[in-house]
């Protein structure tokens, strides 16, 4: 019988602990298909993150680090340095890099670190119980804003492509989601293309993911996938932000 | 044939000799020359220099160098090394090795810049959170500080965990005479274990499986297994890494227990002793963790007592006490903020140990100022008597502020002798007791 589907090797044979209804298990796939279809997946190097993809070193089956919440960036750094013929990445939340990371994922960004970041947005502390991310919407419940975020207390949401793109060091940042087939399809294509590009050595690639939280946002699967729709891609709009490859954006 | 060389030059130096590749760094003062002279070598042997954007970025890149199986260094000064707490945690928790720089100086906050054994607590008892030790080598001499910069190297790679090289400001930019011929191109230690467990992205076979490079235990039971591992680790290290000098102890009386800069001071204030005939020994800690506990009890035969000096407020002072165990007195005497003791100080305290000191020092003082203070008070009685002018009042208020003044002044002279502090009250009386005939003439016209 012929093989129509296969589940990738670079993909663990471990239960995701993800709750139901989460997207981080597709954006897992995709990372590792990408990497496998590239045939750089079983020398790769992964850096996981603290928050809800803090066991990614159990699924990835390619050699990992776990990093300090919010260094990965620092972590792949020292590592693409020490191996600089390795595909190198560092896969996290929105928690971990644009609040506590902030300051390693600008410094990666602008220093043209030759590694690929998959960040997972999900607009929410997932991990420690729906707390108020960086990136947590306006008017956005979560159990540090009961009454919504208030903007004139906590500010904006952290647009982390759009930022990441004033800089000169990236060379792909491009924002994609994974609410439907068709999206899926296109977030694999990006997720593929800045590992391409991270060989090539043309400089640091992000691939900006927007995901859910149907536990902490309380909603059903079905209900979250729209509002990603609805909410998050408004707010986050999807596309390509820097590409310095011909024809690629400015 | 000896170089003169510059201490943060020599420790940059031996490093890539002992085949660190790799330095992640961040600019703080008094160890500046350290990552300038990386940034400078390490493109010339093919190995990587890297600012980062912070201390906090430099340990993690130095977590990630090191779990992808190389040789690497950062260094900073105490300030800066408060924010590598967490890395060194982790990275202890991950059992991955690397050098550690700190070229400390005076805090706490932003302190100053100038040289402090200020860190010798966050140094040895893990800075970081979570049980962990590390060894902390202590060098006294810029040769010293090449010798052990190699050595934490091999360190580092036989027990799979940080090491920490502790100078001060002193050590960091002093300029000595160092040998650097027999540091060239040193070959890590014979024992090392070649590094499997590194993340390098070798394809995994069955015999060398992927690699995982890791802190989190979230099983409990797992967690505290691994504590018990990496204790076994610590009991090797207390074992076989504890290093120390002795130097006098075979009759010391006294003994003078200090490290790194301090001991050179100590040193030259117990030779002058000697001449004096004070038995007064010191052993000098080369590494500060593991503690050489074993050889200041060997010195329990003879020693009547115990001076720690350090440039600090007393922090390895708690380890000596530990050692001794309340068998024996043990004195601290500590400047601090930058402030370094002199040979004459370090004399001073040791003298007054010995017994040999003008006994009556301290009561002198006393009785004096006892003196003083009551025949001020007794002129203070006249005064009230006699005269009741505000202009009297506020003479009386400035004279009470000179001598104040004086006294003060006197208190802070203490240990410079006797002599000065009583002639400085005697002044003071004086000058007291002029006015107040002075005023007791004019009281008296008053009078009539």
């Amino acid at each position: 019988m012929a093989v129509v589907f296969e589940k990738t090797k670079l993909l663990c044979d471990a239960p995701f602990h993800y709750c139901p209804g989460c997207t981080h298990g597709i954006i897992h796939r995709l990372v590792a298909e990408a990497l496998d279809e590239l045939g750089i997946g079983d020398t790769a190097i992964g850096v996981a993150p603290v928050g809800c993809a803090v066991f990614a070193y159990n699924y990835f089956n390619c050699d990992m680090q776990e990093a300090a919440h919010g260094r990965a960036p620092a972590v792949a750094t020292g590592i693409k340095r020490v191996h600089p013929d390795k595909a190198v990445f560092t896969y996290q939340g929105d928690g971990d890099l644009a609040s506590i990371g902030a300051a390693e994922i600008v410094h990666a960004a602008t220093r043209g670190e030759k590694i690929t970041t998959i960040f997972v947005n999900n607009a929410i502390y997932g991990m420690t119980g729906g707390q108020m991310a960086p990136t947590t919407l306006p008017g956005q419940v979560t159990t540090t804003s009961p009454y919504g975020r208030d903007t004139n207390h906590c500010g904006f949401p952290v647009k982390v492509s759009e930022m990441l793109s004033t800089l000169t060091g990236p060379a792909y940042i491009e924002r994609v989601s994974v609410h439907d087939v068709q999206h899926i399809r296109k977030a694999k294509a990006a997720i593929k293309k800045a590992f391409q590009l991270q060989m090539e050595g043309k400089g640091f690639t992000l691939i900006e993911v927007i995901s859910t939280c149907p536990t902490n946002w309380g909603m059903t699967p079905k209900e979250s996938l729209e509002w990603v729709k609805s909410d998050m891609i408004p707010a986050y709009p999807l596309g390509v932000y820097k590409d310095v490859t011909e024809g690629g954006t400015k | 044939m000896k170089k003169l060389m510059k201490g943060n030059e020599a420790i940059a130096e031996a490093a890539i000799q002992a085949g660190c590749r790799f330095f992640f760094g961040y600019p703080i003062t008094p160890q500046n020359q350290i990552p300038e002279y990386m940034s400078k070598r390490m493109p010339q042997v093919g190995g990587c220099f890297l600012q980062a954007e912070s201390e906090v970025a430099a340990i993690n890149m130095v977590y990630g160098a090191a779990g992808a199986g190389a040789r690497v260094m950062t260094s900073s000064s105490s300030p800066g090394i408060s924010l590598k707490q967490e890395g060194i945690s982790y990275m202890i928790g991950a059992e991955l090795p690397c050098v550690i720089v700190n070229i400390v100086r005076g805090g706490p906050g932003l302190g100053g810049i100038q040289p402090a054994q200020s860190d010798y607590y966050q140094a040895t008892r893990g800075g970081g959170h979570g049980d962990y030790r590390m060894c902390v080598l202590a060098p006294s001499s810029i040769q010293e500080a090449v010798d052990l910069t190699q050595n934490a190297f091999d360190i580092a790679d036989r027990y799979r965990n940080p090491v920490m090289v502790l100078g001060d400001g002193l050590i960091g930019q002093m300029m000595e005479p160092v040998d650097m011929e027999k540091a060239m191109n040193r070959e890590p230690a014979p024992d090392l274990a070649q590094k499997t467990w590194a993340t390098t992205g070798h394809k995994a076979t069955v015999d060398h499986p992927r690699s995982i490079v890791n802190s989190l235990y979230i099983d409990p039971q797992v967690l505290e297994d691994h504590n018990i591992h990496l204790q076994s680790k610590y009991d090797a290290m207390e074992s076989a890494e504890c290093r120390w000098q002795e130097e006098l102890t075979s009759d010391a009386e006294i003994v003078i227990v200090a490290y790194g800069t301090t001991s050179r001071i100590a040193r030259s204030a117990m030779r002058k002793c000697r001449e004096k005939g004070v038995k007064v020994g010191m052993i000098r800690p080369i590494t500060l963790w593991p503690f050489p506990e074993a050889a200041i009890r060997a010195t329990l035969a003879t020693a009547k007592h115990y001076l720690c000096i350090e440039m600090s407020m007393g922090q390895m002072v708690d380890d000596v006490r530990l050692a001794v165990n309340g068998e024996r007195p043990v004195e601290f005497y500590g400047r601090c903020g930058g402030m370094v003791p002199t040979v004459n100080d370090i004399v001073d305290q040791i003298m007054a140990l010995s017994g040999q000191s003008d006994p009556d020092l301290f009561k002198q003082v006393e009785q004096a100022a006892n003196a003083a203070c009551e025949k001020i008070n007794d002129l203070g009685k006249k005064i009230d008597e006699k005269v009741n002018s505000p202009e009297f009042v506020q003479k009386t208020e400035e004279l009470k502020k000179q001598v104040e003044g004086a006294a003060v002044k006197t208190v802070d002279g203490l240990a410079k002798g006797a002599t000065l502090f009583a002639e400085g009250l005697g002044k003071a009386f004086d000058a007291f007791k002029k006015e107040f005939d002075n005023n007791d003439d004019q009281g008296k016209g008053g009078e009539e």
